[in-house]
């Protein structure tokens, strides 16, 4: 795990995909939040940063497939995974190395907008007039939300040799699973069922967490569509050997 | 024993890849697993190697079997995949690196010196794999095999698509390495085959025709020599007909003609003494190619 860890990290600060992702995804959140005038803090005149994490996951949405499309697709296009996978090394060794070195990105490209959130905590009036709880609720939900998207995009990729592909699957799953399900359940045609769609949807669980409310059930749903989306992948990447 | 594979069997959709094949290596020895593209022999290494799941049969790696203990076996196993896929954005050092820490090697540094300077890439080591020739390439994926000091090495088609120095150079240093491993070496190549193993397994549609010292493949070959005589102009076929030692003789163009002759040396001396007796101009005289491609080609050719 840790060989493939380092590997693709290394990978990303050689490409300057690393910095790439970092920069547009600091650049779009920093002018959402200070430029635009329809999403300005400074134009709206309240201390929060709901601009962050109501825009953040659809960035997200697009970068994130961005960097994890070449994890699998690549290898198979190049016949490198053959090394990989004679190594003694099993594939959740591999697939967990190269999760947690998207989600590293993920981390890094978040940590910065800590200095967006230094500034609103500043600018309120009185100064730290904002809403601390919900903040670090959301803060947390957009990291979860982060390594369920590496993990959709891992999946996607391990799926096909084509890293357009990839990205096009991935970023729809990502939009499915995000909003489009809660969407679904608006029509009216699900009876009960609805509530069970909406559940199923992330943005449920993100907006529960944003209002600073930390349940157990819902740390618990963002891990498990993890886990479920990394054990699809290694069923896909077996299959391999038996084609 | 340091490699047995036991009645193997791969079946690709409707295709048997590999059928129903057996054969051993000896520690120690180096086999060659010889046959034309699409026998077969990708596939049982790929097997041999972890990759592949068996439909039947059985591999055992320096006793371990592949498929029940993958990861002991692969611990124990040098692969050189075919066309030699590598990350070509990184550098010799880095990749060698990252080959070590998949085998969980403590102290690598000095072994990846060590493996360097065996396979000649001295000074080729602070490149990036991108940068390098295929020869060199082929020797980091020779390094890359070696690092972990493997028992068995697996090489598959190591030559393929280098020029003829570079397959020199190559089949030297995979003799060098070999010495005290267990090797499975594949290729279409006969003359390769008898330069470097000491057995051949011989593989066409999936299944075994031939399992054999390289001494004794080499001596069932050798059957009969076939001339190639040129003389200025055409002559009488029959005239070449009467020679004795010569078994047959075809007329392919103007003064070319195609000669079978169960010894090689008294027929072309007795062509050369009709050529001077009857004082037709002899232009060329030629031992054609290698029998052992015709084999080849017949054995693989009528099963």
């Amino acid at each position: 795990m840790f060989a493939v860890f380092i590997k693709e990290i290394n990978s990303f600060l050689n490409s300057l995909i690393a910095y790439i992702v970092i920069a547009v995804f600091l650049t779009t959140i920093g002018l959402l939040m200070w430029v635009f005038p329809e999403s300005s803090i400074l134009e709206y005149g309240y201390a929060d940063m709901s601009t962050l994490f109501n825009l953040g996951p659809y960035v997200f949405m697009f970068l994130i497939p961005a960097i994890t499309m070449r994890f699998f697709a690549e290898e198979k296009r190049t016949g490198t995974n053959e090394l990989l996978f004679t190594r003694p090394m099993t594939a959740i060794d591999i697939i967990m190395g190269k999760y947690l070195a998207g989600f590293v990105l993920v981390v890094l490209s978040v940590l910065p907008t800590l200095l967006y959130f230094y500034s609103v905590y500043q600018l309120g009036k009185p100064v730290g007039n904002l809403d601390i709880s919900g903040t670090v609720g959301s803060y947390i939900g957009l990291l979860l939300l982060g390594g369920v998207f590496v993990s959709i995009g891992v999946f996607a990729s391990a799926i096909t040799d084509n890293q357009v592909v990839a990205f096009v699957v991935a970023v729809f799953l990502s939009f499915v699973l995000y909003s489009g399900l809660e969407s679904l359940a608006a029509i009216d045609i699900w009876g009960a069922s609805a509530l069970i769609l909406q559940q199923l949807s992330i943005v449920f669980h993100y907006g529960a967490l944003s209002r600073g409310l930390i349940d157990m059930s819902d740390i618990v749903y963002f891990l498990s569509v993890i886990g479920v989306m990394l054990l699809l992948t290694k069923l896909v990447l077996d299959a391999r050997k038996w084609s | 024993m340091s490699i047995v594979v036991e009645n193997l069997t791969k079946i690709y959709g409707q295709q048997r890849a590999v059928s129903d094949i057996s054969f051993t290596v000896n520690k120690g020895e180096i086999l060659g697993f010889l046959g034309p593209n699409g026998a077969g022999k990708s596939t049982t290494m790929k097997i041999a190697t972890g990759y592949l799941i068996p439909d039947a049969g059985q591999v055992i790696v320096a006793g371990e079997d592949i498929v029940q203990q993958t990861r002991a076996a692969q611990r124990k196993i040098g692969y050189l995949p075919e066309h030699n896929p590598l990350y070509l954005d990184m550098y010799v050092h880095e990749f060698l690196q990252f080959s070590a820490r998949t085998y969980q090697m403590s102290k690598p540094t000095a072994r990846i010196a060590e493996v360097i300077e065996q396979c000649g890439l001295t000074r080729e080591q602070n490149k990036k794999l991108g940068q390098l020739s295929k020869g060199y390439r082929q020797r980091v994926g020779l390094a890359h095999a070696l690092l972990h000091e493997p028992e068995v090495l697996i090489l598959d088609e190591p030559t393929t698509g280098l020029d003829p120095n570079q397959i020199l150079e190559i089949r030297k240093l995979i003799k060098e390495v070999s010495r005290d491993k267990t090797v499975i070496f594949s290729s279409h190549i006969m003359q390769e085959v008898q330069a470097l193993c000491d057995r051949v397994v011989l593989i066409n549609k999936g299944e075994i025709i031939a399992n054999q010292s390289i001494a004794d493949f080499s001596k069932g070959l050798q059957t009969e020599a076939v001339l190639r005589v040129e003389f200025k102009q055409a002559i009488d076929v029959s005239v070449l007909e009467g020679l004795d030692v010569l078994t047959k003789v075809t007329h392919q163009q103007d003064g070319h003609y195609k000669v079978h002759a169960a010894n090689s040396e008294e027929a072309r001396s007795a062509i050369f003494k009709l050529a001077a007796e009857q004082n037709l101009p002899l232009v060329g005289l030629q031992e054609e190619g290698d029998s052992l491609e015709d084999i080849f080609h017949q054995l693989t050719q009528e099963s």
